[in-house]
């Protein structure tokens, strides 16, 4: 079967990224309205005054950002991300705080949308080691949509540790100067003492580390993948090969996520920390990986390109997506519970910014990746239905698009969030970049990898 | 008390009963019963039999399990004594609900499961002391068992029997209560 992108889809994908770009321009515009503390004094005057003369109103008028969180304004204090300050002498005055929530909003929706998507590619990779490693009867037919999807894998950490890398203090508040000098007005001891680990040659070396080791574990997957499906019919050198390289990559992967989800996530908060926290954002990526992989499934099996696709792989797919959901939903809550429970100031600021500032997001995102897949999932024949697995699946992705965002954003914009136009912009941008990778990839080889010694059971697989 | 003959046809192979009992089927008699060592994959299917609803009376179970865990804890933590144990907020459910989670998670696992499993019992009848109703022991060990009732059609049903490559075919008169 093969499959070209076609124009439709081309084009649609790049008037994603004209309008994601323009959303990212305004948001960086919008955001440098406010240069000096001065403005930021004015804009907190002029919300204040708004937030008595309509207290009891509702607020009906939208003013953009600036709206939000009236009543937020005085009451927020240090825990957002000024907590890297708390015991030093905090000498940045709330202004100036404001200002760089407000300079720091536009960066991190860039890195919220770009980390999600290049999530979902390595979320898919990993699941594709799995299958290899564990030599599945079921998927190898759906092994050519796991490999486009990986294909935004390289691209997409590049533009992730890219964005890192310009934003700098804007998302990471460890990397701001002199927070590790003694002497210095920024300096923080807690951040000093992690300072081996977290610094900025470190944490891009390790960045080009796991990087690197994923996109070759890719690159020569995907090389034996393809190599197989020429090869005598005899001849499984390939996939034994594949099936080798696979079980190496989970253990690298095992360690290398774990340590990635420290970097470019935990560090945001560098006062904080967690045990599990690798898992959580590995349970997160599992679900959206594989939600993505039944997506585009569906999409093409829709325009008849996969005839050996079934329900019953639908079936399994859409099984894991109940399965992960629930294990994300686990470490969420064990994550969460464990801190709730013994309530140790240093831990509970992390979940207290969240529940004040952010409860919305932050509740409603286990409705949308608990409580709606587990009710909508449970079912065996509406998991064979296929709009209901699109319809579960598009409720499980912005629930993990939440779920990254309420791992950033506290942490940088603190109250001053919104998912206005810079969000929206970035998801779009990145999104359009994702559909363009992916579905060129698709059509680089026939989307049946026949080859496969088990492609024989995965095409009549049936449950 | 009224006895019926039916007829007990032998099968060695799992494969050669799927096939039988589709022949059965498209000569529309009607099969009362199916003894085999072990679970023959589409069987049900072949026989026509209705899709088990044991998971639909799960999933309420698990319900009942879930309401009693929170009904029990918000009356015993909340409304009847509501102490300050370690400084946990006790105002109300909702403040002190995740440290109820853990036994809200496995009171819906125990209802579900294990009145899952009784009802399992109950709709299959099995306890203990109850008389086995096997009707020949072969079929724990390595024999497949198809029982037709006769009705005034003996020869006919013979005949399509030994077609199908039964290995043995037996005429039982039936005892209609023992079971």
């Amino acid at each position: 079967m093969e499959y070209k992108i076609s124009n439709r889809l081309r084009i649609g994908a790049i008037i994603l990224i004209v309008l994601g770009l323009l959303g990212v321009g305004y948001g960086f515009m919008d955001a440098h309205h406010y240069e000096t503390v001065e403005d930021v004094k004015e804009l907190l005057a002029s919300e204040s005054h708004h937030g008595d003369a309509h207290a009891t109103e509702v607020h009906g008028e939208s003013h953009g950002e600036s709206a939000l969180h009236v009543e937020g304004t005085d009451a927020h204090g240090d825990e957002a991300h000024g907590a890297a300050h708390a015991e030093e002498g905090h000498t940045m005055s709330h202004e100036e705080h404001v200002l760089h929530q407000i300079h720091n909003r536009p960066y991190s929706a860039l890195y919220v949308a770009a980390f999600f998507f290049f999530m979902i590619s390595l979320g898919v990779l990993a699941f594709y080691a799995v299958q290899y490693a564990s030599q599945a009867g079921w998927s190898p037919v759906l092994f050519r949509v796991m490999e486009g999807i990986t294909a935004y894998l390289l691209p997409g950490g590049i533009i992730v540790l890219l964005i890192a890398f310009l934003a700098d203090s804007h998302l990471f508040i460890w990397l701001t100067d002199g927070m590790t000098t003694k002497g210095s007005d920024n300096y923080d001891a807690l951040v000093a003492g992690k300072s081996s680990w977290l610094n900025k040659a470190g944490f891009f070396i390790r960045g080009l580390i796991f990087l690197g080791g994923w996109s070759l574990y890719r690159y020569f997957s995907r090389k034996f993948s393809v190599a197989q499906d020429n090869a005598d019919i005899n001849d499984n050198r390939n996939f034994k090969k594949n099936f080798r390289i696979s079980a190496a990559f989970l253990v690298f992967f095992i360690y290398t996520e774990s340590m990635m989800s420290w970097d470019w996530i935990m560090s945001v908060d560098p006062h904080w920390f967690s045990t599990l926290f690798g898992w959580y954002v590995l349970a997160g990526m599992l679900v959206c990986g594989v939600t993505t992989i039944a997506m585009i499934a569906m999409f093409l099996k829709s325009k008849g390109l996969l005839e050996h696709v079934n329900d019953s792989h639908i079936h399994d797919l859409a099984k894991f997506m109940f399965g992960f959901s629930i294990f994300w939903t686990y470490l969420w809550f064990s994550q969460f519970m464990l801190i709730w429970y013994s309530n140790i100031p240093e831990e509970v600021t992390y979940f207290i910014t969240r529940i004040e500032d952010y409860n919305l997001p932050f509740f409603g995102m286990i409705a949308m990746n608990f409580i709606f897949p587990l009710l909508l999932l449970m079912n065996s024949d509406f998991k064979r239905v296929n709009w209901f697995v699109v319809m579960a699946g598009i409720v499980i992705l912005c629930g993990h698009y939440i779920d990254i965002f309420n791992m950033i954003m506290p942490a940088t914009v603190g109250d001053r969030w919104f998912i206005g136009i810079p969000e929206i912009g970035s998801i779009l941008l990145f999104g359009g970049i994702f559909l363009l990778v992916v579905f060129t990839a698709l059509g680089k080889y026939p989307l049946l990898p026949k080859g496969n010694p088990f492609i024989k059971e995965s095409e009549h697989f049936h449950y | 008390m009224e006895a019926s003959k039916v007829i007990h046809a032998i099968y060695t192979d799992d494969d050669i009963l799927m096939s039988a009992v589709k022949k059965v089927k498209a000569e529309r008699h009607h099969i009362e019963e199916i003894y085999t060592p072990f679970p023959v994959h589409g069987l049900d299917k072949a026989m026509g039999l209705a899709p088990t609803r044991i998971a639909i009376a799960s999933f309420m179970f698990g319900c009942v399990g879930l309401t009693v865990a929170i009904v029990m804890m918000n009356y015993i933590m909340i409304e009847d004594w509501p102490q300050d144990i370690g400084g946990k907020p006790s105002f109300s459910y909702i403040e002190n609900m995740p440290a109820f989670v853990p036994i809200m998670f496995e009171l819906t696992v125990f209802f579900a499961a294990h009145l899952m499993v009784i009802t399992f019992y109950l709709r299959s009848r099995m306890w203990p002391f109850k008389k086995a109703e096997n009707p020949d022991v072969r079929t724990t060990d390595d024999h497949f068992l198809m029982e037709i009732a006769i009705h005034n059609n003996e020869d006919s049903l013979l005949a399509l029997l030994k077609e199908t490559g039964a290995a043995e075919i037996n005429i039982v008169d039936k005892d209609e209560d023992a079971h």
